[in-house]
C-alpha cells in the first residue's frame, strides 16, 4: 500500500521544527510501523537527504526505546502495543499519518522523533528501589509472597518505561509510570521498610522534574502498551497520604 | 602470547572458595580512590557497576541507549537457571555443573563452570531481595518450570519477561548508586576504543550520540559488558543495537577472541516473512514444553494445517529423539528444523518453517491454562502474523540468537590485557559451543554481582598502577584515530545505504557460516568478505555531521567492525573441523547425520590474536581437560 | 549525553508535613477533593431543601426559618466550612492547572482523546462558571442584592416563584446546574481515587455512583426553575 506520512522534523533541542511530507510507496501489510520508517529512511538517504531519527533498540515492545505519536495517539491505534509491534495491516492504502515525538516539558526534544526521557531515570533514582547490597540476601525462599500479591506486583513491574503516559497524559503527568514502580515495590513484602521513603521521594522528584499533576483523565491507561491500569495511581495516593503523615518520624524522608 | 587460565588448584568444589580466600583485598578506605569504567549496562555490566559501587570504587558506566534499564537483557523472555533444587526433583550443583558442560558439547572450562553453578545460588537470593516478582506458588514459595531440554524444573521465571524484571532489579541498584552520587551513568554514549598505557588497560574513548563529541574516560580498570555480536548475521533475535565494536575494538589493542565461530540458532523464532523484516522475534522456549513440532510427511504438502491428518504428520523430533522429543536442546532442534525443510517439507511462504502444535496441550489442559501459561507469547505471536495460534499451529524457524564465542578470559574474567575484564555475553563464557536454555541470564549476573567485584578488587590491590589522566597521548592518540575513522565513513559519500551493505554481509553469513557449514561454502566467504568490506569503504553513503545525533553514522561505524569481524568467524569456522554444539560441519557428522566431534584434535579452545591490518589472525590454544566430567559424544535419542 | 548524576530530591523534612504535602501535586489534589466532597455534601442536602417548593409556601419558608433562625450560630459554621472549602479548593485548582499547563508547553497538531470525557476536560472552565453562578446566586436569593423582582426577606417562596418568572434568570440557573452535573459527574469519581479509596477494578474508568448523583442533583435542582417557569406556584 502506498501511504502519505507527515513527520516532525527538527535538527536539533535548540532549532525550530515543522512537519515534512513523505511518500511512503508499496508497504506490505506484514511490516512494522519502524520499518515502514526503515524503508523511508533508506529512500531519503538514497536521495542524499538526512534520515529522520527515532528511538528504537530491541523491537519486541520490551525496551520501551520506541515512542512515536502517530495520529495522535501514543504509540499509534492499536491498544496495548508498542510503535514497534505495531503492523501496517492496522492502516489503510492511500491513508494519511502524522508522525510526532512525544512532547513534555520534562522531555526535551533532542532531534526530529527523539527525546530526552532522563528525568524518568532520575525518578527511580531518587527512590525507585529496594536497598539490598549485593550479598547476604537469605535463601529466596525465606520470603514468602502470595501468589496474588505477586501477580500484582508483576502488572506494575511490567512497566517499560517508554513515557506514552507522560505523552498521552493532557497534563503532561508521569503519575503512571511512577505509580507503576510504587506499586510494584510497595506490593511485596521486601518493599515495606522503605516502603514511606520511597512515595515521598519518587513523588518530590516526579514534580521536581516539571511533570504535571493527575487529573484522571484516563488517557494514560490507554496509551502504556503493558496496559498498566490507574487504579496503580489511587494506590500511589494512598501511600502518599499515609507516608506524609507519619513524615516526622522521618527525618529528611525524601533527601538522599 | 601466553594463555594463561589461572584456575586454581584443588579439588573443583573448592576452588572458588580457596581463590577468594588467596585474593588480595583493597582497604576500604582507597576504594575511592580506584576509578572503574564499566561499559555495558545489560545484566552483566548494571550488576557489576552497582555492586561495586556498593563496595566504594568510584564507577563510571556506559550504554548507547538512553537508558541503562533499555539494555538487551531486557529481552530475555524464559527465565534463569539455578541449583536450588526446590523442587525436589534431584537437581544439584553438580547436575547443573554437568549439564552446562554437556549441553555446551564439551568445549567450555570445567572450574568456571562449576563456579557458575556454586553462584547460580545466590543470583536467586539477590534478586527476590531486590523485588524481582518471580512467579510464586500459592503457598508463596518460587514457581520453577523445566526448560531447554533440562530434566529437573531449576527455572525461575517471571511471566514471558525474566530478563526484563532481572534488569530492572540491577538498574534499580544502579539508579539507587546514582542517586547517591557514586556512580556516573553515561546514556548514549558508545565506547569506540580502549586505551592502553604500559600495557595496561587504563581508559577508554567515547563518542556522545548527542552531541558528537569524542571524550576520553580515564581508569583503574575497565569492564567490557557489552553483549554480543549476533547482528554480524544482520537477521536475529537481537535489539537492533547490539554490536562488536566495543570488544573488536579491544581485540584490536591485543585482547585475544575465542571461539568467534560458536554462534547459537535459537529453533523457535517466527519465520521472516519476505524481504523487509528489520529483526526476527523469539518465541521463548518454555514453549516446546508443551506444543509439539511437526511437519507434514510428504514434500510440498501445502493443505493448511488443519486438514493434514494425524497419519500424515511427522513429529520428527519426537520420532528422531524419543528421550528428549520436542526439548532437545537448541543446536539438535535448529539442525532438525533445517532438514525437513531442505527436504521439501517446510511450511509457510517460501516453506521455511515447521508448526509448533497446541491443540493436544489444549485438549489436555484446557485453553485457560494454556492462556495462564503463554498468553503474552500467544499475543506478540499473533500481533506480528496475525493468526492466532490457539486455532492455528504457530510456525516457527530458527534464527541466530546468541553468540557463545567472545573475548578470552581467565578465571578472574581479565582478557589478555592486564585489567581489561570482561563480562556476560561478551566474553567467550561458560557455554562453550552451545548454550543451555536460561543459562545466559545467570552467567551475566553471576559475573556482575558474584565475580567481577571479588576479581578487580584482586586486580587493583595486586598491582601497584600509576595515576594517569586523559592528558596522557595515549588518550590524545585514541581521540585522533577516533575522529579519523569517523570524517572518513562521512566522507565517502557512496551510492549505498549502511543497511544494504549489512543485509548482503549478513545473508553470506547465514547461507555459508550458519547453522551448516562446509569447507568450500567458508572459503567462498572469507572471500566474499573482504570484497564487500572494500565495497563498503568506497561506495557506502553516510549522511549528517559528526557533531549531532546521527543515528546513520553509529550504524556505519558497527556494520564496519562486522565486515572484520566476519571475516575472524568465517576463519574460526574453517579451522575447526569437527562439528560441537552450535558449530555444525558438514564434513564432520555420524551416520544419522548428528554432530560428531573431535576431541584428539580440537579440545581446545581457539583465541586469535589480532596481528595488523591485513595480516592473518594468530591462533593461540588453551587446551581443555576434563577431569570431573568424562568426555563422551553428546546424544539425546 | 550529559553524565546522568544525582538530582537530590526536595526536602519535606524541612518544609514541615502540611508545608511538604501542600506543595506537592498529590497533595493539591487531595485537598481539592476534600473540598469538592464537602461541596458535594453541602449541594446534596440543599436540593432536599429546594424541592420542598413544592410542597407549598409553608414548608419551604419554615425551613428557612430553620436555617436562619432556629440554628443560628450551626449556620455560621456551615458558611465558614462552605467558604474555606471554595477557597482552598479554588487555590488548589488554580495552582494546579498552572502547573499541568506548564508541564506541555509545545503542544500537539494532533491528539485524539482515547478515554478523556468531555466532563474530565471541562472541569476547569466549568468551575469557574460555577464560581461566577455561586456568586450570583448568593446575590440574587440570599443578599437579594440582584432584585429581578421586589426581594422580601425571608419569603423565600416568593422570591424563588417571583426570580424564575424572569427567561435569563431561569436560564442561569438551567446552563448553572449543567455545568454542575458535569463537574461532579467527573469529579464525584475522581475525588475518590485521588483520595485512594477506590478498590483496583477491571474497568476503572467506570462510574455508576458518580453517575447517578450526578444526574439526580442535575434533575433535583432544575426542576424548581423549570418548573416556576412554566407556570408552577403562580396566581397565589
Ligand atoms: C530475545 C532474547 C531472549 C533471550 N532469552 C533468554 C532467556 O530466557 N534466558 C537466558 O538465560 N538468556 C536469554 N537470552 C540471552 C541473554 O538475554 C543475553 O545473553 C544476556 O542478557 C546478555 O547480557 P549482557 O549484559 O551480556 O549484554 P546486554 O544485555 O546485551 O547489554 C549490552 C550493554 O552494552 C552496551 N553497549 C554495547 N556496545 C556498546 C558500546 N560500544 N559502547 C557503550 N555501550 C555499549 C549496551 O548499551 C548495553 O547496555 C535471550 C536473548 C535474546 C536476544
Ligand atoms: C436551581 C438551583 C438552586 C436553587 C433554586 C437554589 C436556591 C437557593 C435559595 C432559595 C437560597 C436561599 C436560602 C435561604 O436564604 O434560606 C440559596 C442559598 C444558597 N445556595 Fe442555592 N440554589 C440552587 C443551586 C445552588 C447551587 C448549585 C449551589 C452551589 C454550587 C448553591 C449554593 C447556595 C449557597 C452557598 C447559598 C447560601 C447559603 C447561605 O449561606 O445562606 N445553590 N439557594
Ligand atoms: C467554585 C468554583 C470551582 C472551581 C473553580 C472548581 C474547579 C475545579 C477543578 C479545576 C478541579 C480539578 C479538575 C480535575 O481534577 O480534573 C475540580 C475538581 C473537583 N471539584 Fe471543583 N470547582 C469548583 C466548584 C466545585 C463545586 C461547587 C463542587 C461540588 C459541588 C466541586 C467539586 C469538585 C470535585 C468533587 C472535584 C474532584 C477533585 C478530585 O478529582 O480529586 N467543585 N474543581
Ligand atoms: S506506565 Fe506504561 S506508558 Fe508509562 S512508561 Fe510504563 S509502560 Fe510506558
Ligand atoms: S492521563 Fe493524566 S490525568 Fe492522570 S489518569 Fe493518566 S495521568
Ligand atoms: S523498540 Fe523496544 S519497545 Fe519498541
Amino acid at each position: 500500500m502506498n501511504l502519505t506520512l507527515h513527520v516532525w522534523r527538527q535538527a536539533g533541542p535548540a532549532k525550530e521544527g515543522r512537519f515534512v511530507t513523505y511518500q511512503a510507496r508499496d508497504i506490505s501489510e506484514d511490516m512494522s510501523f519502524l520499518e515502514t520508517m526503515d524503508a523511508v529512511n533508506e529512500m531519503l538517504i538514497q536521495q542524499g537527504e538526512q534520515p529522520v531519527a527515532f528511538d528504537h533498540d530491541c523491537r519486541e515492545g520490551i525496551c520501551g526505546s520506541c515512542s512515536m505519536m502517530i495520529n495522535g495517539v501514543a504509540h499509534g491505534p492499536q491498544r496495548g502495543t508498542a510503535t514497534c509491534q505495531l503492523f501496517m495491516r492496522h492502516f489503510r492504502d492511500g491513508d494519511e499519518i502524522w508522525v510526532e515525538p512525544w512532547r513534555a516539558r520534562a522531555f526535551p526534544v533532542i532531534k526530529d522523533l527523539v527525546v530526552d526521557r532522563g528525568a524518568l531515570d532520575r525518578i527511580v533514582a531518587a527512590g525507585g528501589f529496594i536497598t539490598a547490597n549485593t550479598g547476604g540476601a537469605r535463601d529466596a525462599n525465606g520470603i514468602l509472597v502470595a501468589k496474588t500479591a505477586a501477580d500484582e506486583a508483576m502488572d506494575a513491574a511490567a512497566c517499560i518505561g517508554c513515557g506514552a503516559c507522560v505523552a498521552a497524559c493532557p497534563n503532561g503527568s508521569a503519575s503512571l509510570f511512577t505509580a507503576a514502580k510504587i506499586s510494584h515495590l510497595g506490593l511485596l513484602p521486601q518493599g515495606q521498610p522503605e516502603r514511606d521513603r520511597r512515595v515521598l521521594s519518587m513523588v518530590a522528584q516526579m514534580d521536581e522534574e516539571h511533570f504535571g499533576g493527575c487529573t484522571w483523565h484516563g488517557e494514560c491507561q490507554e496509551a502504556c502498551p503493558k496496559e498498566i491500569s490507574i487504579d496503580v495511581i489511587a494506590r500511589m495516593n494512598r501511600d502518599y497520604m499515609s507516608a506524609a503523615w507519619s513524615v516526622r518520624e522521618e527525618k529528611g524522608s525524601s533527601a538522599e | 602470547m601466553k594463555l594463561n587460565s589461572r584456575i586454581p588448584d584443588g579439588p573443583i568444589e573448592q576452588k572458588w572458595e580457596k581463590h577468594q580466600f588467596d585474593m588480595k583485598l583493597v582497604n576500604p578506605a582507597n576504594k575511592r580512590k580506584f576509578t572503574v569504567l564499566v561499559v555495558g549496562s545489560g545484566l552483566a555490566g548494571a550488576s557489576a557497576a552497582a555492586s561495586l559501587a556498593e563496595l566504594g570504587y568510584d564507577v563510571k558506566c556506559f550504554c548507547f541507549q538512553d537508558s541503562p534499564r533499555r539494555a538487551h537483557s531486557i529481552a530475555a523472555q524464559g527465565g534463569i537457571n539455578a541449583a536450588k533444587n526446590y523442587q525436589n526433583d534431584g537437581d544439584s550443583v553438580w547436575r547443573l555443573f554437568y549439564d552446562t558442560v554437556k549441553g555446551g558439547d564439551f568445549r567450555s572450562r570445567e572450574a568456571n563452570v562449576y563456579r557458575l553453578a556454586q553462584l547460580s545460588v545466590n543470583i536467586i537470593d539477590q534478586c527476590v531481595a531486590q523485588g524481582v516478582p518471580f512467579a510464586r506458588e500459592y503457598g508463596g514459595l518460587l514457581a520453577n518450570r523445566s526448560f531447554g531440554g533440562a530434566q529437573v524444573s531449576r527455572t525461575f521465571y517471571a511471566r514471558g519477561q525474566t530478563g526484563q524484571q532481572l534488569l530492572l532489579g540491577a538498574y534499580q541498584a544502579l539508579e539507587r548508586q546514582v542517586g547517591l552520587g557514586r556512580l556516573r551513568m553515561y546514556p548514549r554514549t558508545e565506547m569506540l576504543d580502549l586505551v592502553l598505557i604500559d600495557g595496561r588497560a587504563r581508559g577508554i574513548v567515547t563518542r556522545d550520540l548527542v552531541t558528537g563529541a569524542v571524550t576520553s574516560h580515564a581508569g583503574d580498570a575497565v569492564i567490557l559488558a557489552t553483549g554480543g555480536y549476533g547482528n554480524v548475521f544482520y537477521l536475529s533475535t537481537n535489539a537492533k543495537g547490539s554490536n562488536c565494536t566495543a570488544i573488536w575494538r579491544a581485540y584490536k589493542r591485543g585482547a585475544a577472541f575465542a571461539n568467534p565461530c560458536y554462534t547459537q540458532i535459537h529453533p523457535t523464532c517466527i519465520p521472516q516473512s519476505g524481504e523487509h523484516p528489520s529483526k526476527l522475534t523469539l518465541m521463548s522456549e518454555s514453549l516446546r514444553n508443551d506444543g509439539r513440532v511437526w511437519v507434514p510427511k510428504q514434500q510440498g504438502d501445502r493443505r493448511p494445517p488443519d486438514q493434514i491428518p494425524e497419519g500424515e504428520r511427522d513429529y520428527y523430533l519426537e520420532r528422531m529423539y524419543p528421550s528428549f522429543g520436542n526439548l532437545s536442546p537448541r543446536d539438535i532442534a535448529s539442525r532438525a528444523a533445517k532438514r525437513v525443510c531442505d527436504e521439501g517439507r517446510g511450511v509457510g511462504p517460501g516453506g521455511l518453517g515447521v508448526y509448533l502444535d497446541f491443540a493436544d496441550a489444549i485438549r489436555r489442559l484446557g485453553e485457560d491454562v494454556i492462556r495462564e501459561r503463554y498468553g503474552n507469547l500467544f499475543e506478540m505471536y499473533e500481533r506480528i502474523t496475525n493468526e492466532n495460534p490457539y486455532k492455528v499451529p504457530m510456525r516457527i524457524y530458527p534464527a541466530v540468537h546468541y553468540t557463545m564465542g567472545g573475548l578470552w578470559v581467565d578465571y578472574n574474567l581479565m582478557s589478555t590485557i592486564p585489567g581489561l575484564h570482561v563480562g556476560g555475553e561478551a566474553n567467550f563464557s561458560d557455554h562453550g559451543a552451545n548454550r543451555l536454555g536460561a543459562s545466559a541470564l545467570m552467567q551475566g549476573l553471576a559475573d556482575g554481582y558474584f565475580v567481577l567485584p571479588y576479581t578487580i578488587g584482586d586486580y587493583l590491590g595486586a598491582n601497584k598502577l600509576a595515576p594517569v589522566d586523559v592528558s596522557h597521548p595515549a588518550f590524545r592518540d585514541a581521540e585522533r584515530q577516533v575522529a579519523e575513522r569517523t570524517k572518513r565513513l562521512l566522507s565517502i559519500d557512496g551510492k549505498r545505504t549502511v543497511d544494504s551493505f549489512h543485509r548482503e554481509l549478513g545473508k553470506m553469513m547465514w547461507d555459508h557460516c550458519g547453522m551448516a557449514r562446509n569447507e568450500a561454502g567458508l572459503k567462498f566467504a572469507l572471500q566474499r568478505i573482504p570484497e564487500i568490506r572494500e565495497e563498503f569503504w568506497r561506495n557506502v553513503n553516510v549522511p549528517g555531521s559528526d557533531t549531532e545525533l546521527n543515528q546513520a553514522l553509529e550504524k556505519a561505524g558497527r556494520v564496519a567492525d562486522f565486515l572484520e569481524l566476519a571475516e575472524l568467524i568465517c576463519t574460526d569456522a574453517l579451522h575447526r573441523r569437527e562439528s560441537c554444539g552450535g558449530h555444525f560441519r558438514e564434513e564432520s557428522q555420524t551416520a544419522e547425520g548428528e554432530a560428531l566431534r573431535d576431541d584428539e584434535h580440537f579440545a581446545y579452545v581457539a583465541a586469535w590474536e589480532y596481528t595488523g591490518e591485513g595480516s592473518a589472525p594468530v591462533l593461540n590454544k588453551e587446551p581443555l581437560d576434563f577431569e570431573n566430567v568424562h568426555l563422551a559424544q553428546r546424544s539425546y535419542k | 549525553m550529559a553524565s546522568q548524576t544525582a538530582v537530590p530530591a526536595r526536602s519535606g523534612a524541612a518544609l514541615g508535613r502540611i508545608g511538604m504535602f501542600w506543595r506537592s501535586t498529590i497533595g493539591k489534589k487531595v485537598v481539592m477533593a476534600v473540598t469538592g466532597l464537602i461541596m458535594v455534601g453541602f449541594v446534596i442536602v440543599h436540593m432536599i431543601g429546594n424541592l420542598q417548593v413544592f410542597v407549598g409556601p409553608a414548608k419551604i419558608n419554615a425551613y428557612s426559618h430553620f436555617l436562619h433562625h432556629t440554628i443560628g450560630e450551626l449556620l455560621w459554621v456551615a458558611r465558614i466550612v462552605l467558604l474555606v472549602s471554595v477557597v482552598l479548593h479554588i487555590v488548589g485548582a488554580y495552582q494546579l492547572t498552572k502547573l499541568d499547563r506548564a508541564a506541555r508547553p509545545v503542544g500537539y497538531a494532533r491528539k485524539e482523546a482515547q478515554a478523556a470525557t468531555p466532563a474530565s476536560r471541562t472541569m476547569r472552565w466549568g468551575g469557574v462558571a460555577l464560581l461566577l453562578f455561586i456568586v450570583f446566586h448568593i446575590l440574587h436569593l440570599t443578599t437579594g442584592t440582584i432584585q429581578p423582582v421586589p426581594y422580601t426577606e425571608g419569603d423565600v417562596y416568593a422570591n424563588l416563584v417571583g426570580g424564575f418568572q424572569i427567561w435569563w434568570v431561569t436560564l442561569i440557573y438551567v446552563l448553572a446546574m449543567v455545568a454542575l452535573g458535569l463537574h461532579i459527574f467527573h469529579g464525584g469519581w475522581s475525588s475518590v481515587r485521588t483520595l485512594g479509596l477506590s478498590q483496583p477494578k477491571p474497568d476503572p474508568l467506570k462510574r455508576p455512583l458518580a453517575q447517578l448523583i450526578a444526574v439526580i442533583l442535575w434533575i433535583g435542582f432544575t426542576c424548581v426553575p423549570v418548573a416556576i417557569f412554566f407556570g408552577f406556584g403562580r396566581g397565589r
